[in-house]
Formats: C-alpha cells, sequence, structure tokens
C-alpha cells in the first residue's frame, strides 16, 4: 500500500518525506516495545506506535524501517524529525487510537508480518 | 585495521543509538551487503542501548577492515550477575523509566545472539560488563 493511500485511510498528517508519499509498504507492525521491532526481518516494513521519541526513529533507522505512523495524536519533535529525514523516514501522525489505526489499515487490506 | 571510540553515557536517551549509527554510516559507505549491514546495527544498538538503559557509562571501541568488524562494548555499572538468566527472552530488570522509553521487553541479549557472527559477555557484578560482537563483512570497497 502507498504511503498516500495510508494517510487517506488515518485522516493523518505526513510530517517528514513529503514528497516520496508513493513510496510502497508490504507489511505491517504495531509495538511500543523497540526491541520487538529490532527482531524483525522484512522488507518495506510500516511501523504503528504510540512511542514517540528518538528512539523510535533509531530504532527503525537500525531495522531499515522507512516509515512511522504515530498513534495516539503522538507529536514528533523537531530532532526526531530531523534524525528521520538524514535516514530518508517518512513520519506520520495519526490522531486514532492504537486499535483503530491497526483496525482501518487491516481492513483495507494491510499484512500483518505475523 | 581502522580504530573508532565512542563514549555512551548511563541514562542519556535522547543520544542512545549514535555510535551504532555511526557505525552503519561505515559499514554503508564500505559496500557491505544490506542484510549483514542490519544484523550488524541491530545487535550493536541492542548493546549501546544496554549501556544506557542498564549502566552508568561506558564507550564503544569499534575495529574495523574490509573482512570483518568487532564491537567491543565497556561499561561501568551494576554488572549481570547471571548472564544466561539475562540471555533468556522475556527476562528483564529495566527500570519504569527506561520501560517509558520504549525498552525494557527483555529481548536485546537474544536478539543480540541471533543477529551477531559471534557474541561474547563477560560481566563482573558491582563493576560492569563487556560485550564483543564480531561480524564477518566481504566489503567490496574501502579499507
Ligand atoms: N550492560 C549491562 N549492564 C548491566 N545489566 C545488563 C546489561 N545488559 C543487560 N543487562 C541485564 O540483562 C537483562 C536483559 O537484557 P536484555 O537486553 O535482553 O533486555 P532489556 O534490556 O531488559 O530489555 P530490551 O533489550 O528488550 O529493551 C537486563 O534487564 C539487565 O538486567
Ligand atoms: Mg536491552
Amino acid at each position: 500500500m502507498r504511503v498516500s493511500e495510508i494517510l487517506q485511510i488515518l485522516d493523518a498528517r505526513i510530517i517528514c518525506g513529503e514528497h516520496r508519499t508513493d513510496y510502497t509498504i508490504d507489511v505491517a507492525f504495531a509495538s511500543d516495545l523497540m526491541s520487538d521491532v529490532l527482531t524483525l526481518k522484512n522488507d518495506h516494513v510500516l511501523l504503528i506506535t504510540g512511542l514517540a521519541n528518538m528512539q523510535t526513529i533509531r530504532t527503525a533507522e537500525m531495522s531499515d524501517i522507512n516509515c512511522i505512523v504515530f498513534a495516539r495524536n503522538k507529536k514528533a519533535s523537531r530532532e526526531m524529525i530531523a534524525l528521520a529525514e538524514e535516514n530518508d523516514i517518512i513520519l506520520i501522525e495519526c490522531r486514532y487510537s492504537m486499535f483503530k489505526t491497526c483496525g482501518l489499515l487491516y481492513e483495507a487490506g494491510v499484512k500483518p508480518i505475523f | 585495521m581502522e580504530h573508532h571510540e565512542f563514549n555512551i553515557e548511563g541514562g542519556d536517551f535522547t543520544r542512545a543509538g549514535y555510535a551504532s549509527s555511526q557505525v552503519k554510516k561505515m559499514l554503508k559507505q564500505m559496500g557491505v551487503d544490506v542484510a549483514i549491514i542490519k544484523r550488524t546495527v541491530v545487535a550493536a544498538y541492542e548493546a549501546e542501548v544496554n549501556v544506557v538503559a542498564h549502566a552508568y557509562s561506558g564507550a564503544m571501541y569499534v575495529d574495523i577492515n574490509r573482512e570483518e568488524v568487532k564491537i567491543e562494548l565497556r561499561d561501568q555499572g551494576p554488572g549481570i550477575e547471571d548472564i544466561e538468566q539475562a540471555m533468556q527472552e522475556g527476562y528483564s530488570t529495566a527500570s519504569s523509566a527506561v520501560r517509558e522509553m520504549g525498552f525494557g521487553a527483555g529481548m536485546g541479549l537474544s536478539n543480540m545472539k541471533k543477529n551477531a557472527d559471534e557474541l561474547h559477555i563477560e560481566s563482573e557484578p558491582g563493576k560492569g560488563t563487556r560485550v564483543v560482537i564480531r561480524m564477518q563483512l566481504n566489503a567490496t570497497t574501502g579499507d
């Protein structure tokens, strides 16, 4: 699924990587535990999380994850956006709960990893 | 062999991952295979975060050439009483402050074991911990 579709489905705002809305994700994973995220082996993963701090971006950098949705109206700081930019990571802010965010994307056909 | 050193500050979650990020940049520049880069930096990052999460201070020492990289982390901290127990998935003594930062699943050490070609851990309770990660690189360019 393309980032542009994700933005529509979640009625969400892209705050980093605005020019790459044609980037495509294959699967999604939702977690607030970064070590869980670091076990993933897939490519083109969408990370859905309620954890908005520098380590969220670092974890994505190490795991080669290029797209993050922050659920629960969590905001990315300026520092986080700068680090994401440096690593070509798309950031999306969404006001829905984790459950609703995941539910809407699942319903729209986004596949889970496990 | 090239040598690099990075200081790691216990408790500083804004900077955690900086050293591993520098390692990633070096490996990319050398043209190392992306799968090997990912395994290397995931192991290094878990080890770096463990210093930040569980120790007072420490450093990462990186020795690198085209064939291999050795990543050594040494810290001053509480150390690990029972390494075998600490290696078990789900075992964690992480504080609530660490959990709020997104860590403390008890997955880090087993993650390191799964990703590293070689992992060596030694610890002196009350003093600190030493972790060595070794990876084969087979890089195409650089020295
Ligand atoms: N450098 C260290 N100094 C002291 N104790 C450590 C160190 N590294 C690991 N430990 C101990 O080993 C336990 C397990 O470590 P591990 O990395 O597997 O999990 P965690 O750090 O608690 O959580 P996670 O890595 O999933 O975020 C830790 O909770 C801690 O008790
Ligand atoms: Mg850990």
